[in-house]
């Protein structure tokens, strides 16, 4: 059993650090808590779910559409919303307070148009294909969220610390004054971090709607909060701490319930969270001082 | 002179400020449900079935001439809405009662307000134990849980040779934790062991966890005071960790959505409900089919409830002559109440009324026997 649990651990804790990961980008490069993530997740899914039932369009070209798709959502939102606000120097409460009415608008929308019935992708698919190893068992799409979330965390850092646009982005959290005078495309930039860090959310949101079955306009909310929680456990901003971030969230969660009881499960690891911000109010990852991305 | 030519246009504009009333013989009628929110997935078809019965009321000349007006409100499946709402409907639109609200929460705040003001509160989807004991203006046509678990058990422990349960169930929510307290005392009267509970949060989507621990735990059937969505999850992730035991859920269960969702891993299943699409009376049918004609899909269990509750207040309303004198009309109403008696597409439908509380009178539950099925095939059957 406890093998099992180890396995469930690591698949709930990939879960939150992929839709951690676009999150914690935009709080990293942008300065912004976009708590309209979880509106791009859930629709992301839809968008999925749409091109592969409506259109008959199979997996793999809906998923590059649903996630660009996803991305051009991140990009209106920081075109209409974020930008105005940087333009007039708000104060960092606004653009919070802000992506929270984005989200509002994203889950009416979603429910008007689609209904409050949660919908998922055709069984058929290798949704219920699993590994066997012994007694333990691994879905295969699991595996596939944990090996995914991997590779874009190493990719990211890869981006971020090896190439010119990784600098230019650095360069950008540092202060986005300074990357501008350098000669650095600002608000281009920005843009771009709106765009990879939304096709990431919806990513989160299209591999989590086909191994849960569950799309529906609520579906972004309860994630968000695994998701705030991933991110200031691993450090704001910082990409490795929002993977380890949520994948420790997940294993204590899993190991509240194998060990303890399912009742006292988001007392234990919230409970946690908050010994751990006593400990290191900065994070695992998170550098007292300088920002880093 | 000018005041001569003026008055026409005075007139005319007076006429359009005054609001549009209803003919004098209207029976206006409050019906507030979720429309819009995560409980609208009731909410609505609750509505359409109210909407089919009004219609099919209407066209019959109403009721002793007077048609029946369902005056519409979306109380989005939240305690302070339905507050407002009611508020709303019992003194602005003074209507005669008030079918709704969704939620077993909604009724619980709302429900007082009625009561006070002596209107009758009629829930058709509240299914939690204490509801009637708000005050005797409150009615339901919904059988509580505490009703309808007990035939489920009985009858799923006398097909399957069930010996000790497991049991899943999110403890943050008001529906589904009622469900698991009326599990948990029914299994203790019919002396069935517990061998593991364990609990979910609202959102969650992930369950394999806890589905581990149950299995390790080898129970004889897993006991399941879910909603439908996260229910038809459970089921998908057990089946996949090599859980073969059936599941008995409780109201929530009671969906089609289940079987859709979860296909195979559904079968077996075992559910109790109010309402089964394949009882053969002619009500049932005749709903079934104009239900299908009026809006284009299948009808639940919760629009069947709609619909019988607008016939019984009918029946109700055919037994008493209005008199326009609001209050006089809103307390002869409720006092014809309790008598009524119909066959509607729920099956044999009677009010029962609620146990005495500190010498409080209560209200009036409904006095129905359930249905008992499995799912068999993709399909659900009666169990008998």
């Amino acid at each position: 059993m406890l093998a099992q649990q180890i396995v469930n651990a690591i698949s709930l804790g990939s879960v939150y650090a992929l839709f951690a990961l676009g999150f914690t980008l935009v709080f990293g490069i942008l300065g912004v808590i976009n708590l309209s993530h979880g509106g791009i997740f859930m629709l992301g899914a839809y968008a999925a779910l749409l091109l592969t039932t409506w259109f008959d369009l199979s997996l793999w070209i809906a998923l590059p559409a649903a996630m660009v798709f996803s991305g051009l959502v991140g990009l209106l939102i920081d075109v209409l919303i974020l930008k105005r606000l940087r333009q007039r120097g708000a104060p960092h409460l606004m653009p919070m307070i802000a992506t929270i009415g984005a989200a509002i608008l994203m889950t009416s929308l979603a429910q008007g148009v689609f209904g409050s019935e949660a919908r998922r992708f055709p069984l058929e698919w290798f949704n219920d294909e699993t590994l066997k190893l012994g007694t333990i068992t691994i879905p295969l799409l699991q595996a596939g969220i944990t090996t995914l979330a991997l590779v874009l965390m190493v990719l990211m850092m890869w981006v971020l610390k090896r190439t010119r646009l990784g600098q230019a982005l650095r360069a950008i959290a540092e202060s986005p004054r300074s990357a501008a005078l350098l000669g650095i495309p600002v608000e281009r930039l920005f843009h771009l971090t709106s765009f990879i860090a939304a096709a990431l959310g919806g990513t989160a949101g299209i591999l989590i709607g086909l191994s849960f079955n569950a799309i529906s306009p609520f579906m972004g909310q309860p994630m968000l909060h695994k998701g705030i929680a991933a991110i200031i456990l691993g450090g704001l901003g910082d990409v490795r701490g929002a993977v380890l971030g949520g994948l420790f969230l997940g294993i204590t969660e899993v190991f509240a319930v194998t060990f303890l009881s399912s009742e006292y499960r988001d007392a234990l690891s919230f409970g946690l969270l908050f010994l751990m911000l006593l400990w290191r109010p900065q994070g695992l990852f998170g550098a007292s001082a300088t920002r880093s991305a | 002179m000018r005041l001569q030519t003026l008055s026409p246009i005075v007139a005319l504009l007076s006429a359009l400020l005054i609001p549009a009333v209803s003919h004098a013989g209207d029976i206006r009628i409050g019906l507030t449900e979720a429309l819009t929110g995560p409980a609208s997935q009731y909410g609505v078809p609750i509505q359409n079935g109210f909407l089919l019965a009004q219609d099919e009321i209407n066209a019959k000349g109403g009721v002793n001439g007077n048609k029946i007006v369902l005056i519409e409100e979306d109380e989005r499946g939240k305690k302070e809405e339905a507050i407002n709402v009611y508020k709303k409907l019992i003194f602005q639109d003074k209507v005669l009662m008030i079918f709704g609200p969704t939620l077993s929460n909604s009724m619980f705040a709302a429900g007082p307000i009625a009561n006070s003001a002596k209107v009758v509160a009629f829930g058709t989807s509240n299914t939690a134990s204490g509801i009637t004991d708000i005050g005797p203006y409150i009615f339901r046509s919904s059988p509580m849980e505490a009703d309808v678990v007990p035939v489920t058990l009985r009858t799923a422990i006398k097909h399957l040779n069930i010996h000790k349960v497991g049991i899943i169930y999110g403890n943050d929510d008001a529906f589904t934790k009622s469900g698991y307290d009326v599990f948990k005392k029914s299994l203790e009267e019919l002396h069935i062991p517990v061998v593991d509970t364990e609990t979910y949060a609202k959102g969650d989507v992930d369950f394999k966890a806890q589905l581990t621990k149950l299995k390790a735990a080898d129970p004889d059937a897993i006991i399941c005071p879910c909603l439908s969505e996260e229910g038809s999850n459970i089921l998908l992730q057990s089946r996949a960790l090599g859980i073969k035991q059936s599941f008995i859920g409780g109201n929530g269960f009671n969906s089609p959505k289940l079987v859709e969702i979860a296909k195979a891993a559904a079968e077996g299943t075992i559910v109790g409900s109010p309402w089964f699409d394949g009882n053969p009376s002619v009500q049932n049918q005749h709903f079934i089919a104009a239900y299908r004609k009026k809006y284009g899909t299948d009808p639940n269990q919760f629009s069947a409830q709609g619909y019988d509750a607008l016939f019984i207040v009918a029946e109700a309303l055919k037994k008493i002559k209005l008199t326009g004198q609001l209050e006089q009309d809103r307390q002869a109403l409720r006092d014809a109440l309790p008598h009524i008696q119909i066959d509607g597409a729920t099956g044999k439908f009677a009010f029962r009324p609620a146990p005495e509380h500190a010498g409080k009178p209560g209200g009036y539950d409904a006095n129905q026997t359930p249905f008992v099925y499995i799912v068999k095939n993709g399909k659900f059957v009666l169990l008998k």
